[in-house]
């Protein structure tokens, strides 16, 4: 496969727990680290403006006990930020052959394979805060919902040479519906 | 033979507007009748009381304004102007309402202001349904539906002749085979032995020289005519159902289990308060029960499958009649389970997962979805066969039963391990997976009982899944995607290795077998002029 576009990230995956889910002979594509700062920087937002909220109801009560659901909420966001760089470098995609693997998870491990010829259409779209740092979302929808392939952190330039890459070898592997 | 499939825009049946609208007619005509009852009674029996008061006075009824104003002809004037405009308007629809089938597409205009047009691919045809609801039916009309992938994506094609329509589906079958057009023309000189209405859409397409009375024996026989055309198919290709399963099937469903756990409740609820008051409200959920029942059992009774040459045709309905025909390779996942009650008699359903999802409804009053409401043994290998014809083949045959009956143990399934008991309490030695050529058997349930079957082509990812609770005890899930339907295919709780392995080889054989699968044009590789039954497709 020669027209494979090169990610920039291509390290090795952080040592998986021995029980875990892992496939031998795999070298999975890394997205890119700057990734972690974008997650990071979303769920400070969302978390405060949650948080914030959360609030509320020991503000206009004043009833102490009413103060644990702000703290519950902020504590919840607070783990998720600090397992976020985790999480991301768990997000890997391979494009074999003929299928694309994606894998994501670290709790709850879940790699997926499928195959070109099942692409319906791929998607790119770009939150503000990934906009700024330069980063793209590839979406490969196939005609089962549930398949949910979304890299996240892609570089701009990478996510768009690796859709073409898609859209080219889903072409000769099309496959009816 | 019907000159629709030749690529010219043509029209509906006449009537259209008048089955479309005929629920409405008679409610116009009703609430009419309901107003002018009284007037009429006094028009011709003479009561008294009616009308306006003996001082003149106006009594608010309309009528009565007009009769008293001497404005008799002006009202019947506006009348006859709201009749006609109606009836333009209607007919306008009609005219501008047209249709056109080509070698690629079929394509619908419609709309006077709006105009609407709506394309479907041959090629991604899912199945084509025919529908003679009971007042069009009765005037010899059917509706054809064409659906095609996607949610309610469906093109249809309301009201044809009856004839026209079984005819156009067996041709826009053809067409989308993969077939050429010069091997349909040479079906055509073959071709059905009763002769076609000829060119043009027509109401009279049984107005023979006979005049009424020929109609209405021509009505009276097509209505009273099989479900199923004995020529359409050999008869050991079809399956009927059998009246007495479907009624105990019925009795027997979970729902009406769960009926019965609230009625001993009740029962005993009553006999505790003594309050016989309690009882008016079960009523409705009797209410609601009783017309489901009712309603499954009246639309199954007639029901039937069959092999024929374009597909499977599934056909059910007492007096509101469809049948519908899938062509090869469109079946996505099948299920076949069996409610807990239905265990001792041996009784199952089957349940696919079909790319289009239409409005209309299947056999059950479910979704279009049960392809067989209930069945023994036999039925069910009957209709796997004509299913998934690749995966249930002779030699599949006794793992497809062992995934339906098998307690478990070594009987070709790889099964979840001792440690997964803790997950899996009574379904552990059951639960597990097997793989044919063409497709995956994931087998799941020990009280209720179910095997679910996904052909390789269709598939379209298939991912492993481990959380904090599997992880531990080095279980794993395998989920296998297919398009969203009533079934979701996935095994949970199998050795970590055994999943990987599936996954692997689920992987790879759905890459296999895309590049040999060809259903979607299913005779393209038919290279000599097609034979085909004459009968209603």
């Amino acid at each position: 496969m020669t027209d494979q576009p090169q990610a920039t990230a291509a390290t090795p995956m952080p040592q998986a727990p021995p029980a875990a889910l892992e496939l031998d002979g795999t070298d999975w594509q890394r997205v890119s680290p700057k990734y972690i700062v974008v997650e990071i920087v979303g769920y400070l937002i969302f978390g405060a403006i949650m948080t914030t909220a959360g609030f509320i109801p020991f503000w206009v009560s004043d009833w102490a006990p009413a103060s644990l659901l702000g703290i519950a909420l902020g504590a919840c966001f607070l783990l998720v930020i600090a397992l976020t760089p985790r999480r991301v470098r768990a997000i890997g995609y391979a494009l074999r052959e003929d299928d694309l693997l994606f894998r994501r998870g670290i709790l709850s491990q879940r790699v997926t394979a499928v195959p070109y010829g099942r692409m319906q259409l791929v998607d790119i779209t770009r939150g503000p805060i990934a906009r700024a740092a330069g980063l793209s979302e590839l979406r490969f929808v196939t005609a089962a919902a549930s398949s949910g392939i979304v890299i996240s952190g892609l570089p701009a330039e990478d996510a768009e040479r690796l859709r073409d890459h898609l859209v080219a070898v889903a072409e000769t592997r099309r496959a009816g519906l | 033979m019907t000159d629709f499939a030749d690529g010219e825009w043509h029209r509906l049946h006449r009537a259209t507007p008048l089955f479309r609208g005929g629920i409405t007619v008679l409610i116009l005509a009703g609430i009419v009748f309901g107003n002018l009852r009284e007037r009429l009674i006094e028009l011709f029996v003479g009561v008294p009381g009616y009308g306006p008061g003996a001082d003149g006075e106006f009594s608010g009824d309309p009528l009565d304004f007009i009769l008293r104003e001497n404005l008799v002809l002006a009202a019947l004037g506006v009348a006859l102007l709201v009749l006609l405009l109606a009836v333009g308007g209607f007919w306008l629809s009609w005219r501008m309402h047209t249709f056109r089938i080509t070698d690629e597409v079929v394509e619908v205009r419609s709309g006077i202001l709006f105009r609407t047009t709506r394309k479907g691919r041959l090629d991604r045809i899912q199945g084509i349904n025919i529908a003679r609801p009971f007042i069009p039916r009765l005037f010899g009309a059917a509706k054809l539906e064409i659906s095609v992938a996607g949610n309610d994506a469906n093109v249809p094609l309301s009201y044809l002749t009856s004839r026209d329509a079984d005819a156009l589906r067996r041709e826009i079958l053809l067409l989308a085979s993969g077939a050429r057009r010069s091997a349909i023309a040479g079906d055509a000189e073959a071709g059905p032995e009763h002769p076609g209405p000829g060119p043009g859409v027509g109401v009279g397409a049984g107005q023979g020289p006979g005049g009424v009375g020929a109609l209405l024996e021509d009505r009276a026989r097509e209505f009273l005519a099989p479900e199923l055309d004995p020529a359409l198919a050999p008869p050991e290709a079809v399956l009927r159902m059998n009246p007495g399963r479907l009624i105990g099937s019925t009795v027997l469903s979970d729902a009406m289990l769960f009926l019965l756990i609230a009625g001993v409740g009740l029962a005993i609820a009553v006999g505790i308060t003594g309050d016989a008051l309690l009882l008016i409200g079960f009523l409705p959920a009797l209410l609601g029960v009783g017309g489901f029942l009712v309603s499954r059992i009246t639309r199954s009774l007639r029901y039937s499958i069959a092999s024929t040459p374009d597909g499977v045709r599934v056909g059910f309905g007492l007096l509101s009649t469809s049948n519908e025909t899938l062509p090869p390779g469109r079946i996505h996942s099948v299920r076949v389970n069996q409610p807990l009650l239905w265990r001792p008699l041996g009784w199952w359903q089957i349940a696919v997962n079909r790319a289009s999802r239409s409005s209309q409804q299947g056999a059950a009053g479910q979704q279009q979805t049960t392809i067989l409401p209930v069945g023994n043994l036999d039925d069910v290998r009957t209709v796997l066969r004509l299913l998934l014809p690749d995966v249930a083949t002779d030699e599949a045959m006794p793992l497809l039963e062992r995934g339906m009956l098998s307690p478990g143990g070594e009987d070709g399934f790889t099964n979840s391990p001792r440690r997964a008991r803790a997950l899996r309490w009574f379904s552990q030695p059951r639960n597990g997976f097997a793989m044919t050529e063409s497709g995956v058997l994931l087998r799941t349930g020990a009280i209720w009982r179910s095997l679910t079957i996904v052909p390789f082509p269709r598939m379209q990812s298939v991912s492993v899944r481990q959380g904090p609770v599997l992880r531990p005890l080095r279980l794993a899930a395998v989920h296998v995607h297919t398009v969203s339907g009533p079934i979701t295919p996935a095994l949970g709780a199998i050795d970590r290795k055994a999943a990987l392995g599936l996954f692997a080889a689920v992987a790879e054989a759905a890459i296999r077998t895309a590049t040999v699968d060809t259903t979607h044009r299913w005779r393209a590789s038919t290279a000599a002029p097609l034979t085909v039954d004459g009968g209603d497709a």
